[in-house]
């Protein structure tokens, strides 16, 4: 790891001023960005400690019924807190099903956010690597690319954004709430990550020095609490990144549907909103037939970007089933095996 | 650059100084505290061997660093035991074979020490076994370490009750 001066920031305004100095970071929980300076691919000169930060660290609920959680709120902490459990649902299934109990016990909500994507050529620098060093080539178009993007990929790109907590919060409208140098802005979270395109050293929308203070998500998006789910293909039962994933939430109302929020994870460089998908599922009666028009419709675009044709397949299937979920209903306590495809009823079903 | 933290290791109020601001917490307490019970597997947050609790959460050492625990309290393997008396779940892991090697076993038992704390699992083996995936165990002894958790958690339960009669 290279050498880097350590400084700990007791204010926001604090963090983004000593960001002006080049090639600064911000560390949070540490859980990605210390694995990142370890192997090479992250080398600051300067890391900023935010973790001590006065003031972001509260879920905040709005006088409407929406949440404002501080981007310091760890993974673990949100996900149990009880009346954010009742409120969104899927958004905590979705936090329990990433990482693992110790991570999620460090990162926080900001570092989730902008965590990096797992293509192992990004992760080793002896590799070509668009986003790592800007006009480096890819290495991943010729090599080990089965769990790439199947939508929104460039020649120049083709990873996933890996979070499994802003598939759901894409889905809900949210929000990103930062402060920068020149004062604070809302980012919808839709528009927060960029697709590759020419520059895929671009991977979002904060601006230098900018921090994430908050995360939003809006009143309306509570009414889809009963019948909200999130459900992640991973390759081993559990602490897996997903190979995909799918945020289904639904509002029945006299046996049709409402309205629809859908959102697609580990197929695109961010949390692949489905709004065409949504529209198409509003004033029809819920059940396979809707499910699957609805999924082959949001896959329409989809192309593999190597080995993973499969993918799209499996996004179609892992959405009609997240939607069937959804109709439902929403579990009355979290499963035991959060997100997964497997039976969760409790009891010791699987062989230890 | 050096930098002086305050910790309570063990229960033992300790003031070190980092003069490197890169070290891990796994590395100090491995290297320079010479409390090597905590373990080194992948060293990336991926194994759980190096789990120790910080402010009585259950953490990846390898992935904090030592300058961040300033101010906060670490428990470690050695800090269980008083004398010969195990902790429950320490006498646990032996009662039901929790291990072979042993390498992953510090960072299984700070792992279910966290988890019993947090007590999200109940007395599900379902939910003990998610909640412990975090934990990696190379010899495979993950049926004892289910069982292990099981009981301890009852014994740590039983144990508050009388604490509180
Ligand atoms: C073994 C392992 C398995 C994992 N599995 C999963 C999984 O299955 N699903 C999943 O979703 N995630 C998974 N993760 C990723 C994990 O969720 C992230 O590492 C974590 O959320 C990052 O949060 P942090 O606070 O530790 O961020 P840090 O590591 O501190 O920071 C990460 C990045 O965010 C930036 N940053 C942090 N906070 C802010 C802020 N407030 N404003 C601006 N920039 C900021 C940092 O500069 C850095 O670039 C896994 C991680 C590990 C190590
Ligand atoms: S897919 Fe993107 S992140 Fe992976 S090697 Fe290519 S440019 Fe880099
Ligand atoms: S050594 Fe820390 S998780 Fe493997
Ligand atoms: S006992 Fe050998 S790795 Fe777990």
């Amino acid at each position: 790891m290279k050498r880097f001066d350590y400084i700990r920031a007791a204010s926001a305004s604090e963090a983004i001023a000593a960001s002006a100095h080049p090639n600064s970071v911000y560390l949070a929980g540490g859980t990605n960005m210390l694995d990142l300076m370890k192997i090479g691919v992250a080398r600051p000169d300067r890391v900023i400690d935010i973790s001590r930060i006065e003031g972001l660290s509260e879920i905040t609920w709005q006088d409407d019924g929406g949440v404002r959680i501080g981007a310091l709120v760890r993974n673990a902490d949100l996900a149990y807190d009880g009346r954010f459990a009742r409120t969104f649902p899927s958004v905590a299934e979705a936090l329990l099903s990433g990482a693992s109990a110790q991570v999620r016990n460090a990162a926080s909500v900001g570092g989730n956010l902008m965590q990096h994507t797992r293509c192992a050529y990004f992760h080793d620098p002896a590799s070509a690597c668009n986003r790592r060093v800007a006009g480096s080539g890819c290495d991943a178009r010729e090599g080990e690319n089965r769990l790439h993007a199947v939508l929104g990929w460039s020649e120049h790109c083709i990873a996933t954004h890996p979070s499994d907590f802003c598939v759901p919060l894409v889905a809900f409208d949210a929000n990103v709430e930062v402060e920068g140098p020149h004062g604070s802005r809302d980012i919808k979270l839709w528009e927060f990550y960029s697709l590759p395109g020419s520059t895929p050293d671009h991977v979002t929308a904060l601006q230098p020095g900018e921090l994430i203070v908050a995360v939003k998500i809006p009143a309306a998006s509570a009414a889809f609490a009963p019948n909200a789910r999130y459900l992640k293909l991973r390759e081993r039962t559990s602490f897996a990144f997903a190979v995909v994933s799918c945020a289904a939430a639904l509002q029945i109302d006299g046996g049709m549907i409402q309205s629809a929020r859908i959102a697609l994870g580990g197929v695109a460089a961010r949390p692949w909103r489905c709004q065409g998908a949504e529209a198409a599922l509003i004033g029809v009666e819920p059940g396979r037939e809707a499910f699957e028009k609805a999924a082959s419709l949001a896959l329409a675009d989809a192309h593999p970007s190597g080995d993973n044709a499969f993918k799209i397949e499996l996004a179609r299937r892992i959405m009609v089933r997240a939607l069937t979920l959804a109709m439902e209903g929403t579990p009355e306590t979290m499963p035991a095996l959060p997100a997964s495809p497997f039976p969760s009823e409790s009891g010791a079903r699987h062989v230890a | 650059m050096s930098l002086s933290i305050s910790t309570i290791i063990n229960g033992e109020p300790r003031s070190i100084a980092i003069d490197d601001p890169r070290v891990s917490l796994l590395d100090l307490l491995r290297e320079r505290l010479d409390l090597t019970g905590t373990k080194k597997g992948c060293d990336r947050g991926q194994c759980g061997a190096c789990t120790v609790l910080v402010d009585g959460r259950r953490v990846n050492a390898c992935l904090t660093l030592a300058v961040s625990v300033d101010g906060a309290e670490v428990t470690t393997i050695e800090g269980l035991a008083r004398g010969d008396l195990l902790h429950p779940v320490q006498a646990a892991f032996i009662e039901h074979d929790g291990f072979q090697c042993g390498y992953c076993t510090p960072g299984q038992i700070m792992s279910a020490i966290g988890l019993i704390q947090e007590n999200h699992a109940g007395s599900d083996p379902e939910r003990i076994r998610e909640l412990m995936s975090g934990n990696i165990c190379r010899c495979g002894a993950y049926q004892g370490i289910t069982e292990a958790v099981l009981e301890a958690r009852e014994a740590m339960s039983e144990k508050n009750r009388s604490d509180a009669a």
